[in-house]
C-alpha cells in the first residue's frame, strides 16, 4: 500500500474545496452548464441518463480494507448502495445528487481517495497490474512508478486540457494483465543489459471508434527518464494533436497519420531538449515514494497446509481453487480473485453490504488490501493458503464465490443504455443473459478460458474489440442490433477482432454466442487448445458458416 | 474585461491595433502576428512597446528570433477546453527565456488561472469581473504541487527528499 503524506493529503483537500466552490458556483448560476461541463468531468461527474453518474479512482488497482468501507459508505450514504468497478480501475456510482458530491469528495478524501482525472480531456487514472507486487517472476513493483506518474499527471498545469482523453497503463509481469497495448500510453517495465530498470513505451493505442494497437516508440527508456520522456509525447501530443473533431482528437490518431516513425522523431526531438531537467528522477526521489508502500511481513507457511489437504475433499471447494486461486511469489500464499459476475448479474457491480464483507476478510486474511482488475472483478491479493478453506465459505455466504473467473461467464461490460446517455443499446441484459446461458460452471470449465466483452456503443467502454468475443450494440431503424467479433485479446499478444458477419437483434445474441462456442468445442483439436487459439488458428470463417448457416 | 497582471487588476497600457488600422505614434501597442511578421522591423524600431498575439496553432520558431525585443507576448484562449497556450508559454519561459509580459487572452476563467500562473502566465486577460475579482483567493488555493515548472514552485517530491536530508542530518 501507498501511504500518503501531508502533502498528499493537503492537495487532495485542497482539490476537494475547488469542487465545492464550482458546484456551488453551478448551483447558483454564476456558471453555465458549458462552463460548468469541463470542470465536473475533471472531477469524475458525468450527466447521465437519469443521473450524475461519480466516477472515482482507484491508482493502480490498490486499496485499503479502510478504502473499501469508505466507497461502501458513499454508496449507501449518497447512492443507492452498490457501485460498479470498471474497466479502468475506477468504480462508479450512478445515482448521486449534484449538490452532495463535495461531500462525498470530502469523505473519500479522509481516506486518501480522489476522482481527479477520472473523465475528460486530461490524462486519466494511471492503472496497473492488479497483482503488482504479488504476481511471481514480476520484474519489480510496478506501482512505484505508477505513483510517480500518479503524481506527476495530477493537475498538470500543460496538460489538463488536452484534444482528447488520455490513458496510461503500466505494467512488469511477461504476461500483460494491464491491458498496456490499447493504452495511449502503454509502459512495460524491464531491466536492460545492464540490469537497469526501464520501460519499452508503447503509444498510440486505444479502442473507440478507430481502434489500434499501441506501437513501441522507443524500446528501453532509463527509469530516471520517464518522467520527460511521457512529457515530451504530451507536449508534441498537446500541440498537435486534432482539436478539430473529437473522434480524431486521440493520440492514436496522429500517431496513425503522422506514422511512429515520425512521431516518434518529433518526440525525440521534443525529448532531447527536455531531459536533462527537473524531471530527472534521483534515486532519492524514486527511494522516496519507493519507501511509502508498504509490504505485508509474510511468514514462512508449508507450500501444502492441512487445512487444503482436507479441503480437497469437498469438490465446490476445489472447483473455487482451481479456478480463482493463483500463485503468489511467497511460499504458502496465494492471490485469490474474487468473481463480482455472479449468475445473472450485472459485471462488475458490488452492494456496500458487499464491500464492507470483502474489507473484513481482507483485514483477517489478506493484510487488509484488496485489488481491481481491468476485468472488473476484485481480488485479495497476500491469502495464506491455510485460510483458502475459511476465506471460500465467507465469500460463498454473499455471492462471491462465482468459481467462473476467465471463464464464458466472466464477462466485462459497460453500463449500456440503462444508464448511459451515450449507449445505441443495452449491455448488462447480454451479460446477463450469457451468464445465464453458461450457468453450469462445469461446462464452462470445459469450455476454457474464453473471454467475452460486450459495449452499448462505438465508444467502446466494454473493450469489445479485444474481447475474444466481442459484442458492440449498435443501433438500426430504432432497434437494438449487436455486430459480433472474434478473436480479439487485450493481453501481450493484444489483437483487435474480426467481425463474424452481419449485426444480429438483440434477442439473438445470446443464441449466436452459443453457436459459437459450440463451433469452437467442435473445432478445436484437443481440450487444451483455447478458443482464442483455435480462432487464430482457422479464421473465422469456420465460425461465420455456423452462425450464418441457419440466419 | 479586466486584466490582472502580477497578481492585481491593472490599467491595459496596451493599445490592441486592429489588421489594418493605423499604428499609433507611441505607446504601447498589441499586434496580431501576421501583422507583426509583415513589418516587424518598422514596428520594433518606433518608440513604444510592442508585443504580440501569437495563435495557438502557430510554431514559436516564427516568433522566437524577435523575443528578447518584444515587451510582451499574449498567447490565446479560444475556448476553455483548448490548452495549446499552456504548452507554448512554458517553451516561451522555461525554454526561449522570455522575460517579458506573457499574457493569457481568450477564455480565461477563474478555474484556469493556478494552471496558467504555472505555465509562466504574469498576465491574465479575464473574462469575467467577479473572477478577477476573486483571483487573490483563487491562487491561493493550492500550496502543494506534484510538478516542477518554470514558475519555481517547489514541487512535493523536493519538499519531501529535503525534509528526509534535514532530517538525517539532525543529531
Amino acid at each position: 500500500m501507498y501511504a500518503y503524506d501531508e502533502l498528499d493529503r493537503t492537495l487532495l483537500h485542497e482539490r476537494v474545496e475547488e469542487f465545492r466552490d464550482q458546484v456551488k458556483r453551478r448551483l447558483s448560476g454564476e456558471l453555465t452548464e458549458d462552463e460548468f461541463k469541463i470542470l465536473r468531468l475533471q472531477n469524475g461527474v458525468y450527466l447521465q441518463l437519469h443521473a450524475y453518474m461519480f466516477r472515482v479512482a482507484i491508482p493502480y488497482g490498490t486499496l485499503s480494507s479502510k478504502q473499501l468501507r469508505a466507497l461502501a459508505y458513499v454508496a449507501r450514504r449518497y447512492d443507492r448502495g452498490y457501485g460498479h468497478f470498471t474497466t479502468r480501475q475506477n468504480i462508479q456510482f450512478n445515482w448521486i445528487k449534484l449538490a452532495e458530491l463535495p461531500d462525498a469528495l470530502a469523505d473519500l478524501a479522509e481516506v486518501g481517495i480522489h476522482a481527479m482525472q477520472t473523465s475528460g480531456n486530461n490524462m486519466r487514472n494511471v492503472t496497473s497490474d492488479q497483482w503488482a507486487g504479488v504476481a511471481p517472476s514480476e520484474v519489480e513493483d510496478p506501482r512505484i512508478w505508477s505513483e510517480l506518474l500518479r503524481q506527476h499527471t495530477t493537475l498538470h498545469p500543460e496538460f489538463s486540457f488536452l484534444p482528447r482523453k488520455f490513458k496510461i497503463a503500466i505494467t512488469a509481469s511477461d504476461h500483460d494483465r494491464a491491458a498496456i497495448r490499447i493504452h495511449d500510453i502503454g509502459l512495460r517495465l524491464h531491466k536492460n543489459a545492464d540490469g537497469e530498470t526501464g520501460f519499452e513505451v508503447l503509444v498510440g493505442g486505444g479502442l473507440g471508434r478507430t481502434p489500434f494497437i499501441g506501437k513501441t516508440i522507443k524500446p528501453f527508456v532509463h527509469g530516471r527518464d520517464i518522467l520527460s520522456y511521457v512529457e515530451a509525447i504530451l507536449r508534441v501530443y498537446n500541440q498537435y494533436g486534432r482539436r478539430d473533431n473529437i473522434y480524431k482528437a486521440r493520440i492514436k490518431i496522429l500517431v496513425h497519420e503522422l506514422g511512429i516513425e515520425k512521431f516518434g522523431k518529433e518526440v525525440e526531438e521534443e525529448w532531447q531538449l527536455l531531459r536533462d531537467s527537473a524531471l530527472t528522477l534521483d534515486d532519492a526521489a524514486i527511494e522516496e515514494v519507493r519507501s511509502r508502500f508498504s509490504y505485508p511481513a509474510y511468514e514462512k507457511l508449508p507450500h501444502m497446509p492441512d487445512e487444503l489437504k482436507q479441503a480437497a475433499h469437498d469438490p465446490l471447494f476445489e472447483r473455487w481453487r482451481k479456478n480463482s486461486v493463483f500463485p503468489h511469489k511467497a511460499q504458502g500464499y496465494s492471490i485469490v480473485t474474487l468473481s463480482l459476475k455472479p449468475v445473472g448479474g450485472p459485471p462488475g457491480d458490488a452492494t456496500a453490504e458487499q464491500m464492507d464483507v470483502i474489507a473484513d476478510l481482507a483485514d483477517r486474511y489478506s493484510f487488509g488490501e484488496i485489488r481491481v482488475g481491468h476485468e472488473q472483478n476484485l481480488a485479495l491479493p497476500h491469502v495464506a493458503k491455510r485460510d483458502l478453506p475459511a476465506l471460500w465459505k465467507a465469500l460463498d455466504k454473499v455471492g462471491l464465490a462465482t468459481p467462473n473467473v476467465n471463464l464464458v461467464s466472466d464477462i466485462i461490460a459497460c453500463p449500456g443504455l440503462d444508464y448511459c446517455s451515450l449507449a445505441n443499446a443495452r449491455s448488462i441484459p447480454i451479460a446477463q443473459e450469457l451468464t445465464r446461458r453458461f450457468a453450469n460452471h462445469d461446462t464452462a470449465g470445459l469450455i476454457g478460458r474464453l473471454h467475452i466483452n460486450i459495449s452499448g456503443c462505438i465508444n467502446a467502454c466494454g473493450h469489445h474489440h479485444v474481447g475474444h468475443i466481442g459484442i458492440l450494440g449498435v443501433e438500426k431503424n430504432g432497434e437494438e442490433f449487436y455486430q459480433i467479433t472474434i478473436g480479439g485479446r487485450a493481453d501481450e499478444s493484444a489483437a483487435l477482432g474480426t467481425l463474424i458477419g452481419p449485426s444480429v437483434p438483440y434477442a439473438e445474441v445470446a443464441d449466436v454466442v452459443e453457436d459459437i462456442v459450440e463451433a469452437y468445442l467442435a473445432l478445436r483439436d484437443s481440450p487444451d487448445e483455447l478458443f482464442i487459439d483455435t480462432v487464430k488458428r482457422l479464421g473465422v470463417e469456420p465460425f461465420r458458416e455456423r452462425v450464418y448457416a441457419t440466419r | 474585461m479586466p486584466l490582472v497582471k502580477n497578481g492585481k487588476i491593472a490599467t491595459d497600457i496596451y493599445v490592441h491595433v486592429a489588421d489594418g488600422a493605423e499604428i499609433p505614434a507611441d505607446g504601447a501597442i498589441l499586434v496580431t502576428a501576421a501583422r507583426f511578421l509583415e513589418d516587424s522591423e518598422a514596428l520594433l524600431q518606433r518608440p513604444g512597446k510592442v508585443g504580440v498575439i501569437w495563435p495557438n496553432n502557430r510554431d514559436l520558431d516564427d516568433l522566437v528570433p524577435y523575443l528578447d525585443r518584444l515587451a510582451a507576448v499574449a498567447l490565446v484562449f479560444p475556448s476553455f477546453r483548448d490548452g495549446r497556450a499552456y504548452s507554448q508559454a512554458r517553451l516561451l519561459r522555461e525554454r526561449y527565456r522570455f522575460n517579458g509580459e506573457l499574457r493569457a487572452t481568450g477564455q480565461v476563467l477563474r478555474d484556469q488561472f493556478v494552471f496558467m500562473l504555472r505555465a509562466g502566465f504574469d498576465a491574465l486577460d479575464v473574462k469575467k469581473e467577479k473572477d478577477a475579482d476573486a483571483f487573490a483567493e483563487t491562487v491561493k488555493r493550492y500550496t502543494v504541487f506534484y510538478q516542477p515548472t518554470g514558475d519555481g514552485r517547489a514541487t512535493a517530491l523536493s519538499r519531501r527528499t529535503q525534509l528526509r536530508h534535514s532530517e538525517s542530518a539532525s543529531p
